[in-house]
């Protein structure tokens, strides 16, 4: 925002190059979200945007978005609603031709692709199965899980601890509470990487597979109606809104959600906690002194690697922060971003084990804050803790060979590792 | 010390629990509420300003007395 005498001045002086274009560097005007580089350090960009007396970026790049990059406009924009619809949460929408009647909006993945009324019903549907009291029963569970992974290649002395670790559990910790079969988790992996990672840009890839989850789920719901189990797609199907029960096509894409949202974005987060370990004899040494340190350890992580960052359209011509969102735009809400504002946390290019003042935003805020955030904190933090009381001692094998995957969850997709 | 907590503000991200279960709780939506009168014993003075300081959306606050 520009809210000096100073900044207004240049803010006026730019104007000449138009409206609602942010005219300072290539980086302002001309970000790319898929950049290799981008993706290595998000960071240091961010923290030439934010420096800038406009630092709400903009890019044409992929249909175009806006990338806000500070904690207080990030806190504004989360609570301009519904100026900033959640309708369509990734930043780039399927050409027409694709589009699906039934699987969009509030059918979609509700409720984070659902706007007031309909965010508020079905939001209210999945909480009470997402809140640290209801995610008890998925840590005992997800403990064994991390321990039966361990033994599968604790004996090798190294590991993939983004593929053979990260990526595993929560597919199954979420196949498990939805009452699907774990046996489908490869099955499960491909789809929700065909949707969120390399269907982003491959609008086909992605109409593909939000079709074959959707047709799975409707099976799953079908089967739900007429034989209810002791899990979460049945006790979706008996939720009741305004005395009826919630209609498949809501119960399915809530389904997707928990499927899309759950498992990609949960890896990603374990995946950057071991890396960052792996990388960080000093602190991978003081969890192993002081494991007391996991409470704020895991707030810490997840600040500084958060992982994702959802879309909003402006659903009517929004001024803000010196900008103009034109009706339809795309703004990329930047919780990671905002996470790393100096304005706002202590140090906030270092990783602080033990930081007391942490109101980090990775779960994002405001009424879409991640419904499953303490289901994915608790995996978090069973994940880190069991692998440290197995493998205390481990180093990357080959610090080069990380990939980080981007566009709206980013986190490393191969993190190899030696033991001891 | 007393610890107040708007509920307007709450979205049940459940931190403050996670980090002082003694002074709050949390109902079924994972939104937070005090316990008792939210008067805070002098030994969880330092978990009140905890829990306040992490919660991201600013919706606890801490009135002397």
């Amino acid at each position: 925002m520009s809210d000096t005498a100073d900044a207004q001045t240049d803010e006026a002086a730019k104007s000449s190059l138009g409206p609602g274009i942010c005219p300072v560097t290539d980086l302002a005007t001309d970000y790319d979200m898929f950049d290799p580089d981008y993706l290595r350090d998000p960071f240091s960009a961010w923290a030439a945007l934010r420096e800038q007396d406009c630092p709400i970026a903009h890019t044409e790049r992929y249909g175009g978005s806006w990338l806000p990059t500070r904690y207080d406009d990030l806190q504004a924009m989360a609570k301009m609603v519904p100026e900033l619809s959640s309708k369509a949460p990734l930043v780039i929408d399927l050409p027409d031709a694709l589009v699906k009647e039934n699987a969009t909006g509030y059918n979609a993945a509700a409720p984070i692709s659902a706007d007031p009324p309909e965010q508020g019903w079905t939001r209210r549907a999945l909480l009470p199965h997402f809140t640290p009291k209801g995610v008890v029963k998925d840590r005992e569970y997800t403990e064994k899980l991390c321990h039966e992974l361990i033994d599968g290649f604790i004996d090798d002395g190294k590991c993939d601890a983004a593929v053979d670790y990260a990526q595993q559990i929560p597919p199954r910790v979420i196949a498990r509470k939805l009452g699907v079969d774990e046996g489908m988790v490869d099955d499960f992996i491909e789809w929700v990487r065909g949707v969120l990672e390399l269907g982003l840009q491959e609008p086909e890839l992605r109409a593909k597979y939000r079709d074959i989850i959707r047709e799975f789920f409707a099976a799953e719901v079908a089967d739900r109606r007429v034989k209810p189990k002791d899990d979460l797609i049945t006790a979706l199907c008996q939720t009741e809104h305004e005395g009826e029960l919630l209609p498949d096509e809501v119960v399915i894409g809530m389904c997707n959600l928990q499927l899309v949202a759950g498992i990609d974005t949960t890896w990603s987060s374990i995946g950057s906690a071991l890396w960052h370990f792996a990388g960080h004899e000093d602190d991978r040494r003081r969890m192993v002194a002081k494991p007391d340190l996991w409470n704020t350890a895991v707030e810490e992580l997840l600040r500084f690697y958060a992982p994702v960052t959802m879309a909003r359209n402006a659903s009517e011509d929004v001024d803000y922060g010196g900008v103009t969102f034109k009706k339809g735009d795309k703004i990329l809400m930047n919780f990671p971003g905002a996470n790393h504002d100096p304005d706002h946390f202590e140090d906030a290019h270092e990783v602080q084990l033990d930081r007391q003042k942490n109101r980090h935003v990775a779960f994002g805020i405001g009424i879409h804050r991640c419904a499953g955030s303490n289901l994915a904190r608790m995996e978090m933090e069973v994940a880190l803790k069991t692998w440290f009381e197995r493998i205390p001692e481990f180093t990357l094998s080959d610090p080069d060979a990380v990939t980080w995957a981007g566009g709206q969850v980013r986190g490393p997709r191969t993190v190899s590792v030696t033991f001891g | 010390m007393k610890i107040v907590i708007d509920a307007n503000r709450c979205e049940g991200h459940s931190r403050c629990y996670s980090l002082a279960p003694d002074l709050v709780d949390v109902d079924d939506l994972g939104n937070a509420f005090v316990l008792g009168d939210g008067t805070v014993p002098e030994a969880l003075e330092d978990k009140a300003h905890l829990m306040t300081d992490n919660c991201p959306e600013f919706a606890i606050s801490i009135e002397a007395d």
